[in-house]
Order: C-alpha cells, then structure tokens, then sequence
C-alpha cells in the first residue's frame, strides 16, 4: 500500500496531472465506465441494497453522468487565474488568484450511495489536477469490487487507485501523510479522520450525518398541495434508500390538528409507491446489512416507542427488509429521537404551533438538511435566521443535491467542508495567491531610517487618502 | 505584601473558567444580539477608537515586549487592522446579502429542468462562538484582525493572545474589556494551561496563527468537537533572486521584508535566498551596503530594529549562527548582544543545504544565501526543502521564469518583485498551504472564513415530475434517462408529467 501511495506521490510531482488535458481525459473516460457499465452498476446496487434501476438512476448513475458532464463544460473557466483588485498605492502591479492542486488525496466513501459518494468527490480530485486513493466501503461489498476492477481499467492507473478493504485498511490509510482527506461518513469516524489529519495537518472535508426535519406547515387547505407534499415527503424519506440517507427526512414537525390528516396522506401515499405489506414491498431499497437492520429493529424495542406506531412496524429479517413505518410522538427522549435513524422509520412530533419547531430543531445538533413545507414567507424567514444547517430546502425534498450551483455539505456536527459543481474543484485546490510587482516606482518611505514624514506618508497611503498624499508631498501637511 | 496579595486574588484560568467563558458567550450568541449589523457596525467602530485613543499605548507595549520601532508598531499593527476595520464597514452589508445561486444556467439548462422551478441562494450565517489564538510576534495585527473578520461575520469571539509578548497582552486584555462588547468578546490571557483549558471546549470555530508544532495541537483537539479550523502557520519563505534586475531596488525591498518586518520575525519574511554563481558576488555585494543606509554603521544601536523576542529565541538563533559549518560562511553582520537580546541582520553565503539553518524556519535576522548554476535549479531546491512554505518571492525581468515560477512553485501567496505586500491587498487570501497552514483571511475572506455558507433551496408546488416517484416502471427509466440527458423528447415529456400528478 505505502508504495501505491509513493506512486501516487510520484506522478503528482512529475506534473502527471497537471494539464487540462489530463484531467478532461480522464474525466471523460469516467464518463465512459459509467456508460459502457450501467447494468453491472445496476446489478451491484441491486445486490449490495437492494436499489431498483430507477432509483440507481436517479441517485447514482444519473447523477454521476450530470457532474461529469458538468465538469467537463467548466473545466477551463475554473482552472483559470482570477484577477484581483489591486489598490491604486500599489500600482502598477497585478493581482491574480490561481487554484493548484493539492497534490495526493484520500477519499472515504460510504456505503449507502456506493458509487455517487466515491466518484462525485473523485471528479473532483481529478478536476483539480490531483492523484486520488479512492477507499470505498466495504460494506456494500459488490459495488467496492466492482469500483476496485472496473476503475484501472479505465482510468490512469498511476494517479488514480481504489483500495479494497474493511476499517483496519482505514486505519492504516489514516496513518499515511496526505495533501487532503475527504471523508463521508458518520461524526463518530469523522472525529478520527481527523484527528489523524491533524498529525500531518491535512485539511479535510467531513460529509456527516444529522437528524434532518421536515417542517409541516398548514397546507391542507389545498388539496393538491398537501398531495404534493405527501408525496414529496414520502419520496424524501423512503426514496433514497428507504431513508438510509445523509439527507433523507429523519423526522417530521407537524401542528396536533393536522396530524393524523398527515398521517393519512403519508398511508395512501406509501401504499401506493410502495405496496400495502411487507410481503408486497415494492421500489424499495432494503437495509444494507444485519448489523444496521438490529440497530434499527433495536429503535423500535422501546414500549413506549412501539405503542406510538401508527403505520407499518413489520420487520423481515431473512429479507432485510423492514416496511415503511410511521410513529406518532414517541418519546422525546427515546433513541428514534435523539440518535440520526438513517432508515425506514418516521417519527412525527406534534407540536402546539407549528413556530415551536424552531425551538425544537435547535435542541438539537446542526443537520445538514432542513427540510420546510411552508407558504408563509414570514415564517420562512424565522427559519432561516433562527436555525443553523448544512442547507434549508423549501417544500421539496432531496433536489437540492442536484443543484450543482449550490455548496453541499454540513455545519457543526453534520461537518465542515462543502462539494458539488464548483466547489469540489475548490475543495481539492488550493488558491495561491499572487502579485506582479514592477521595481518602478519606488516608495522611499518603505525604508527605514524612520521620521515622523514617512510615517505620515505611509499612513496616509495606507488609508488611500490620496489627497492627503499630494498635500504631505507639497508640504502643506506637517508631520 | 501587595505583590503577595495580588498573587493570591489573580484566579487561576481552569476548565471550569474556560467552561464558563464558552457557556456565557454561547447564551450571549443565542440571543441574537451579535447577529445584527447595528452590532457589528458598534463594535467595529469601538475598536476604530480603540486603536485612535491607545496609539502611544500600544507602540509602548511593543516596545516592551519586541523592541519595536514605532513607524513597525504604527503601520502594520494599527494601521493595518484600522483598515481591516474600515473595510469591513465599508462592505458588510455587501458580504452579508444572500448570493443568488444560477439554476438556469443556458449551458446546463438540462441539469436544471430537474429542479424547476425554483430559485436559490447562498446565505451568510455565523458560525456561532469562535476562539482565536494569536502569536507574539505581531500581537495586535494577528489577534485584532481575525477578530474584526469575526465580529463583522456575527460571531461572539475569545480571543487568547500570546503570553510571549506579555505588554501587548495585558495591554489587549484591557482595551477590550474597556471598548468592546464584553458580553460577547473576552480576551483570555495565560500561557499552555490556559489555552489547553481553551481548547477542551466546543468552539464553532478556531483561527491559529503561530507554528506546525502547536497547530497539531489546536486541530486534534479541534477534532474532538468536528470545529474546523484556519491555521496560519509558517515555513521557509524562499527568495529567487535572477540576474538582470534592478539590485538596488531588489536589496531594497528584500531588506524590508526581513529586518524591517521585526527584524525577521515575520511568518513572510525572506527567509534564505537562492541566486546563480555568477549573479552571487554582487549580490552579496549590494547586501553590504545597503543595510547600512538603513540601519547606520552600527546596527545594534539602530532604534529601527526590533529586538529577538526573548532568550529562547535568542538562543535558537545563535546556535543556527554558531554551527560549525554554518559561522564560517558569514560575510555581514554577525552582532549579537546578549544582554539586549539583539542580533544585527547577518548575511551567509552558501552554508550546507543540510544545516540547520537551512532546515527549520529561521524567523530570525539571519538571511542565507545558496547559490545554484543555473536560476530555473532554484525551483528543485525549493521543492525539495521540505514544507510548502507561507510565501515565495522571485525578483526577476524574466517572463518565462516568472510563468515557471507562479506555475510550478506551491506555497500560500507568491509575489514577484517584491516582498511581504501582499498582505496588504485585501483582494487577495491570504493563508498557507501544507506545512504553512489551511485556510485564509483577510478582507472577504475573513468574513468567510467565520461564516457558513448555507444552501437555500425554494421549491413551488407545481411542476412535479412524476419521474422522481414510485412505481418504479422501465418507461420511468428510459424518461429519466432522457431527461438527465437533456434529450429534447425526454424533457417535453418529462415536462408533460406536471399533468399527471
């Protein structure tokens, strides 16, 4: 592994990655694997988490295809200079940021959306000019051996390498010196990732986890709107693999009177997305593994927590599956409450008024996704200036992770750090700083020996108090 | 006695002051009251005075703690934050508008359709309660300048400036308490226990200027609580000196960003030189005179020198001097007074690239310089010494070696002919990149680098593409595959599925 790694090292420093040309290659030979692949893609979801293809489609393949396209169109505008204003005093000079590549990264990845969390980031890496390990997890053990055998084939061997392997390759991968570290993945390993960094002081961007609420205003007013938010509630919970998802709805905030014309909604809505049963479950990913499919079952053990189950509850261990399931007002401080659930249960707290969930969101650590389904734009306000998160999305779920003009990633507890479109080729890159200098001409009060007139001088220019300048030269201004 | 019973009543800074200190800036926070621009715009104004009323007091204090000369103290360490301070007053309400995020961009137009219609934006919130550390050797431009980032992004902030320059520090302590909002800003003074008090905190953020051994420090226990953080560290900031320049004005300019920025004790100083054989002579030449023109015959009695700040450093610095293979090849300079803790601007010629002085940071007034065949060698030698450093510096006329030099050579800013200015053009980021740090300030980006950025995403109800929803049917795919493509077909009847839900 360390001689992967020198490999890596190697070709970065050979300037291997450096030209634009490169970088469009193999970005486009990415393209290529994901096209000529799609099946197998489909067929290593499928088996890893039970995903259908259209749900590949849309969060994975889909989405892969729309980043690296969208790349490859602004590659060349990103990796331009970007001048910078230079103040008068300074003249004539020339300012200009460039961005660099960092030099050797490390992607985590996880294993929810298998592909779309390794690869977006790697397009990144790649579009900023850097080698790139891609450690994808081991716990979608078919997608990892597909990214493992399929990616060599394609890509540039000598600047980009996966490695296969549980958390002790993790470990070990943290030991090693890095230019960046880009991580997804929960909070509890995000605090090793980087306290390991810190030991070379790599910087490093955490994609975390939360409790992602939806806010539930008064829209019932409407029939086609509480229609639509149904729906998209629905589709924002069980939709990405049935709510195994950084931002999927974790829980919902609704007022008491509205609650169970909620609740009712919500029932058609899965029945008809999903099927009636557990027998019938249809276009549903299942849980990914034993050990997340107890922790889940576990949430549900409580008394108090099973006796406010209103939909759904039933579990299919062989199968791994567990239904769409819905609670109403669990306690409080029960697990399904104050752990992120990432999967198919939905708790839904009443409130008196629906304001309240303002107070009862910022109990809470920072999400990365809040989540509003509201017409009044003064509550809107409220929510954006009174709560803290990764993003806000009014009255839809999920989209927001299609928008590539806008930064994806968390605060606080749900991480530091941001990606999609431009900003993750920001985020591998480091912007250098540079000014032109001419020799002519000189300013004699840089210079010591000091006197009260090049003090005055250099104040004045420093507050570009041009004026003044001319004044002290003419020497109507004393010192 | 009086001493004695001072000692007794001075309380000792401890977890659970530390506790307390971040608990009562967080209900401070949470209030909102450092959320508003009024409050901004107060507190930035009140160190505007700040600085205005305490001038002598300051320079004072750096007098004291670094010997350093007054125009220094005046205009990097005041000057220089009254215009961070006037910048941002001049700009907050700018920085702090919401920036609309393009969705319907005619060259992704199909990236888009998926998502319309909606409109979104990027709004600046701050990051909550931030803890800056600061280091000694520009104590108040370091510990006021991310501050004013700070209170102009809406933060509650510590700041913990350094026991290393203890005037400055007590002097800071009490100018803020005195004309800044203490409810919401507290300075915290003291040495390693205080700030590893500090540091066992949740901060929403933490700004470190000082060097990679600390920074270590500072980020794992920044780990403990996820805090990103901006470390501003150093390196060994290398100057290319090419052949068919100006010398004079080279000199000039080299000289004043070594000894004339605290006399070396700069984190953008010059730190060694790197000229060809032939140019070498004159160099050294040019280095022999013109210190003199600066700094008199005798450079310890100059007034326009910072002292070394204590005699650690003192010490550091006179064991690189003093190595074995290293004192020989001194050919300026070389004063030291103990007592006073100084020592003059010392030039070197081609000491080992293996000596000590060639592989820590000297932050000091000694300048090596090593010589090469041929200048484009220069850029191997500096990759290869180690860390990228803070900053690189290359005097030339040359055209294509300027284009190698900003295209090859990774450090934090680069400035060709010239040295250190670069901090001063707000336009520009400022921070390091490697062994010199992450993150940056300055300008804007210290009002980003306290702020997150948060995605906002508005959604209306009408258009719902029945794509996104189960059934999952192979039509579904196929229509989604179309549409994520941009094929006109797909998209119309994408579009046409707004009737269908």
């Amino acid at each position: 592994m360390e001689k992967s790694i020198a490999e890596l090292r190697e070709t970065f420093k050979n300037g291997g990655t450096k030209s634009i040309s490169w970088r469009k290659s193999q970005l486009k030979a990415l393209l290529q694997l994901i096209n000529q692949n799609e099946d197998s893609i489909f067929k290593a979801l499928d088996q890893d988490l039970g995903k259908s293809p259209v749900e590949s489609y849309r969060d994975e393949v889909g989405v892969l295809k729309k980043s690296v396209t969208y790349t490859l169109s602004c590659l060349e505008k990103w990796v331009a200079p970007k001048k910078a204003e230079v103040p008068l005093l300074f003249l004539p000079a020339k300012a200009e940021v460039m961005p660099q590549p960092l030099g050797v990264v490390l992607i985590f990845s996880s294993w929810n959306f298998p592909f779309t969390l390794a690869l977006d980031p790697l397009i990144g890496a790649i579009s900023a000019g850097n080698t790139v390990l891609l450690k994808p997890s081991d716990l979608a053990p078919a997608c990892m051996s597909f990214l493992v055998e399929t990616i060599p084939k394609y890509l540039d061997n000598k600047a980009i390498k996966v490695v296969a392997g549980g958390a002790d390759i993790g470990v070990r991968l943290l030991q090693l010196k890095w230019d960046k570290i880009f991580f997804t993945g929960s909070p509890r390993v995000g605090r090793l990732v980087m306290a390991a960094a810190a030991k070379h002081l790599t910087p490093v961007t955490l994609e975390l986890g939360g409790k992602c609420p939806a806010i539930v205003d008064t829209l019932f007013t409407t029939p086609s709107k509480a229609k639509v938010t149904a729906k998209r509630i629905v589709g924002g919970k069980w939709g990405p693999c049935t709510g195994q998802a950084c931002i999927a709805i974790d829980y919902l905030l609704v007022e008491e009177k509205f609650a169970s014309t909620m609740i009712e909604l919500l029932k058609k809505t899965i029945k008809r997305f999903y099927g009636e049963t557990i027998k019938s479950l249809k276009n549903i990913s299942r849980i990914v593994n034993k050990h997340q499919f107890q922790r889940l079952v576990n949430l549900l053990k409580d008394p108090n927590v099973a006796n406010s189950i209103v939909y759904g509850g039933s579990v299919d261990e062989e199968k791994l599956v567990i239904e769409p399931t819905i609670l109403l007002d669990p306690p409080l401080h029960s697990e399904i409450m104050s752990e992120e659930i990432f999967g198919p249960l939905l708790p839904i707290i009443t409130l008196k008024n629906i304001e309240e969930s303002i107070n009862f969101i910022n109990s809470k650590s920072n999400p990365l996704v809040i989540y509003a389904f509201t017409e009044d734009e003064t509550f809107k306000k409220r929510i954006l200036s009174e709560t803290s998160s990764g993003t806000v999305t009014f009255n839809d779920s999920m989209v927001q992770f299609l928008c590539d003009s806008l930064p994806f990633g968390g605060v606080g507890q749900s991480g530091f750090g941001r990606y999609h479109g431009k900003y993750s080729f920001d985020t591998f890159s480091h912007e250098k700083s540079i000014l032109h200098r001419s020799f002519y001409p000189e300013i004699e009060p840089r210079y010591p020996p000091w006197t009260d007139f090049k003090l005055l001088f250099i104040k004045l220019a420093y507050e570009f108090d041009y004026f003044g300048l001319i004044l002290l030269l003419l020497g109507f201004k004393r010192s | 006695m009086l001493m004695e019973n001072k000692a007794e009543n001075k309380a000792v800074f401890d977890a659970e002051s530390a506790k307390d200190v971040a608990k009562e800036l967080r209900d401070s926070f949470v209030t909102g009251k450092t959320k508003s621009y009024r409050w901004r715009v107060t507190q930035l104004k009140a160190m505007l005075k700040m600085l205005d009323e305490n001038e002598p007091q300051i320079v004072a204090a750096l007098r004291d703690d670094l010997s350093k000369p007054e125009f220094e103290s005046s205009l990097y360490e005041i000057q220089m934050v009254n215009n961070s301070c006037r910048l941002a007053l001049k700009e907050m309400n700018h920085w702090m508008m919401p920036e609309k995020a393009k969705l319907l961009d005619t060259s992704i137009a199909k990236t888009s359709l998926t998502t319309f219609p909606s409109s979104a934006e990027i709004v600046s919130e701050p990051l909550g309660v931030v803890l800056v550390i600061s280091a000694w050797n520009y104590p108040f431009l370091v510990s006021l300048d991310p501050v004013v980032g700070a209170i102009s992004a809406g933060n509650a902030i510590v700041l913990k400036p350094s026991e290393m320059a203890p005037a400055s520090s007590s002097l800071l302590a009490k100018l803020v308490a005195d004309y800044l909002d203490s409810s919401c800003i507290k300075v915290v003074e003291g040495a390693v226990p205080e700030t590893s008090a500090l540091l066992e905190q949740k901060w929403d953020k933490i700004l470190y200027t000082g060097n990679g051994r600390v920074a270590r420090i500072v980020m794992a226990a920044a780990a403990k609580h996820l805090t990103p953080v901006v470390l501003e560290l150093g390196g060994k900031s290398p100057v290319i000196v090419d052949s068919d320049i100006n010398l004079k004005v080279a000199t000039r300019r080299i000289i004043a960003g070594k000894w004339s920025c605290n006399n070396g004790q700069a984190c953008v100083s010059p730190d060694y030189i790197i000229t060809t054989k032939d140019y070498a002579t004159k160099l050294v030449d040019s280095f022999k005179c013109e210190p003199e023109r600066f700094y008199g015959k005798d450079p310890l009695e100059s007034k326009d020198l910072s002292r070394i700040v204590n005699s650690n450093h003192f010490d550091r610095l006179s064991k690189l001097m003093d190595e074995e293979k290293v004192s020989s090849k001194i050919v300026h300079g070389g004063q030291r007074n103990e007592k006073n803790l100084q020592i003059a601007p010392t030039i070197l010629l081609d000491v080992p690239v293996n000596s000590l002085i060639m592989k820590e940071e000297i932050f000091g007034p000694l300048l090596p310089i090593i010589t090469v065949d041929k200048v484009e060698q220069s850029f191997d030698l500096i990759h290869s010494s180690g860390g990228k450093p803070l900053a690189a510096y290359l005097f030339t006329n040359n055209k294509k070696l300027k284009r190698k030099f900003v295209e090859t050579v990774s450090a934090g800013g680069l400035v060709v002919n010239d040295t250190a200015v670069h901090l001063a053009i707000h336009s520009l980021p400022f921070g390091g990149v490697g062994e010199s740090g992450m993150g940056s300030y300055h300008g804007k980006f210290s009002f980003d680098a306290f702020s997150h950025k948060k995605a906002v995403l508005y959604r209306g109800f009408a258009g719902d593409a029945f794509l996104r929803y189960p059934p999952y049917t192979p039509g579904k795919l196929t229509l989604l595959q179309a549409l994520l493509s941009g094929s006109i077909v797909g998209i119309i009847r994408a579009l046409l599925g707004w009737f269908w839900a």
